[in-house]
């Protein structure tokens, strides 16, 4: 569990970014973090690892003080997947950079091995293997980014904006795989202000601004509310839009997935 | 990684007298430092330079900054003062040489802390140097801090990867910054390319003379400053022409580690 008490953090500049954020992630849970650029979520993540130690309050991982513990030794079980693959790629080959994380645990030889070759394979990377990391395109670093954390096997998953740049079916990629991870137990945990994504995926929504936690709840419930979406700057995803402009046929308003919202529609359009 | 190096190079606004200065002739003031610290290893000589940098710094209200830049500079300096004083120097000449880097860093540091890269960029224009070179030159310097940002952000995503920059003996640590600095390296020489192609997708270089909205003129304290300054490199230069300083040795003998080979 990661549990978030009374957070307050700011950088060394003196911006002060979150202001007393309390936030308790269960194991298993499938948490989306939203909120407009600046908010602080990926202030937030960041302590996650103990990347950033609070100012005020504390982080606790699985029980730990993220304060009494090293970035490394908490990244064995939370493991972050940043923003922006092309700054950390270092390699000649995807297979050496997706072994750096195992290597770095103190894994060698046969297991490291075994290892990549089934994240590659997960992530559909096999091909790649020998190719350099820099020659790849936009979606497949960030396919070998994110083999990169979860070779580890961590137990706690952090993506940090895992949907910039990736198309369409990158996208339904990505949604199958972070409902597969999540299913085998994992805790998944994406920063994101893409709610046509979440809206998908429909896990647990915080919706943070300006450093505060301004409302939590299944994406169903949070996504559809004008008013918290208003305030946290995102816009409703398109079903919402849609079922709400057609109220007066006697739809419900909750309506956030594209599944649900055709077999309503279908239903009500057969009555018409 | 520390950055803390870089803060006493990094620009800030204040309202000093020496931030006022006309950039070409606070170049000529810091350029005389410059100088005097290359042509002189007379010990007696280089602490009157650092004697008159102090209240420079002091009067730009950039104390701390200079301080913490220092310190960044204190393993190089200290390398240089083992090194002259156990291979062969005398205690002052190794107290000399190591003042002599830390006028140089202090220069640089004077000059970088109190101009804004666009006074800059403008004072090497108006010298009629081509306007790609002052260009290049103001970029560089602004591209500072996003590059320093830059290193927050990879040295985050290797450590989330495991990677620990304080492990292992000396070699291993240096080892340890490759997955930092390849990724810098590339991210730096990206950068670039995107910039030169937005440059120029925009007629950067079209015309060959440029106008500016603002032009730099030099006041009455400006000529005098450089008046000062041209006496100052006056009487170092009459100094070292006729060496009329009187050597100085701190009487203790260090012996030299090139005996024992």
């Amino acid at each position: 569990m990661i549990a978030v008490e009374n957070l307050y953090f700011s950088y060394r500049d003196g911006a002060e970014v979150l202001h007393g954020v309390n936030l308790e992630i269960a194991d298993g849970e499938f948490l989306a973090i939203m909120g407009e650029n600046g908010a602080g979520k990926t202030t937030l993540i960041k302590h996650f690892n103990g990347l950033l130690k609070p100012n005020v309050g504390r982080v606790l991982v699985d029980g730990v003080d993220t304060r009494d513990s090293s970035v490394a030794s908490l990244s064995r079980n939370v493991g972050i997947v940043f923003q922006n693959p092309s700054h950390q790629f270092f390699s000649e080959t995807v297979r050496e950079e997706v072994a750096f994380g195992l290597r770095n645990f103190g894994y060698s030889g046969e297991v490291v091995r075994k290892e990549v070759d089934r994240i590659l394979e997960t992530l559909e990377l096999t091909r790649y293997a020998e190719t350099s990391p820099f020659m790849l395109s936009g979606g497949e670093m960030k396919r070998v980014a994110l083999a990169s954390v979860l070779v580890w096997n961590p137990k706690h998953i952090i993506l940090d904006e895992p949907t910039i740049g990736q198309d369409y079916r990158q996208k339904e990629k990505l949604r199958k795989l972070i409902l597969q991870l999540n299913m085998q137990g994992k805790t998944v945990v994406i920063v994101t202000h893409d709610v046509e994504f979440v809206a998908d995926c429909k896990p647990t929504v915080v919706l943070l601004s300006r450093g505060r936690v301004l409302g939590e709840g299944p994406a169903e419930e949070v996504l559809v509310n004008q008013k918290l979406v208003d305030e946290a700057s995102l816009l409703r995803p398109q079903i919402a839009e849609l079922m709400g402009s057609l109220l007066d046929l006697g739809v419900p308003g909750n309506v956030i997935d594209t599944f649900q919202a055709r077999r309503i529609l279908a239903k009500s359009l057969l009555r018409v | 990684m520390s950055l803390k190096l870089f803060d006493g190079f990094r620009f800030t606004r204040r309202d000093t007298p020496v931030h006022r200065m006309d950039p070409r002739a606070k170049l000529i003031l810091v350029a005389t430092f410059f100088v005097g610290a290359v042509i002189f290893s007379n010990l007696l000589v280089l602490l009157a330079i650092f004697l008159v940098e102090i209240p420079v710094i002091a009067s730009a209200r950039s104390l701390r900054r200079w301080v913490r830049t220092m310190r960044g500079g204190a393993a190089f300096a200290l390398l240089i003062f083992f090194m002259n004083l156990f291979f062969g120097g005398t205690l002052s000449l190794a107290i000399a040489l190591t003042l002599r880097f830390i006028i140089l860093l202090s220069s640089f540091s004077i000059f970088f802390l109190t101009t804004s890269p666009d006074d800059f960029g403008l004072a090497l224009q108006q010298a009629h140097l081509p306007y790609t070179l002052s260009f290049t030159f103001t970029t560089a310097v602004r591209l500072i801090p996003t590059m320093a940002i830059d290193v927050q952000t990879i040295v985050d995503a290797q450590k989330s990867r495991g990677l620990e920059l304080e492990k292992g003996n000396l070699l291993r640590r240096i080892r340890n910054y490759i997955p930092i600095l390849i990724p810098l390296i590339i991210s730096a020489i990206r950068r670039s390319v995107e910039l030169a192609e937005a440059l120029e997708s925009r007629a950067f270089g079209a015309k060959k003379t440029r106008s500016s909205m603002v032009t730099l003129r030099m006041s009455g304290s400006d000529y005098f400053a450089v008046a000062l300054t041209t006496v100052f490199l006056g009487v170092m230069v009459y100094l070292y022409l006729f060496s009329a300083v009187p050597s100085f040795e701190i009487p203790i003998k260090i012996p030299s580690l090139l005996q024992l080979f």
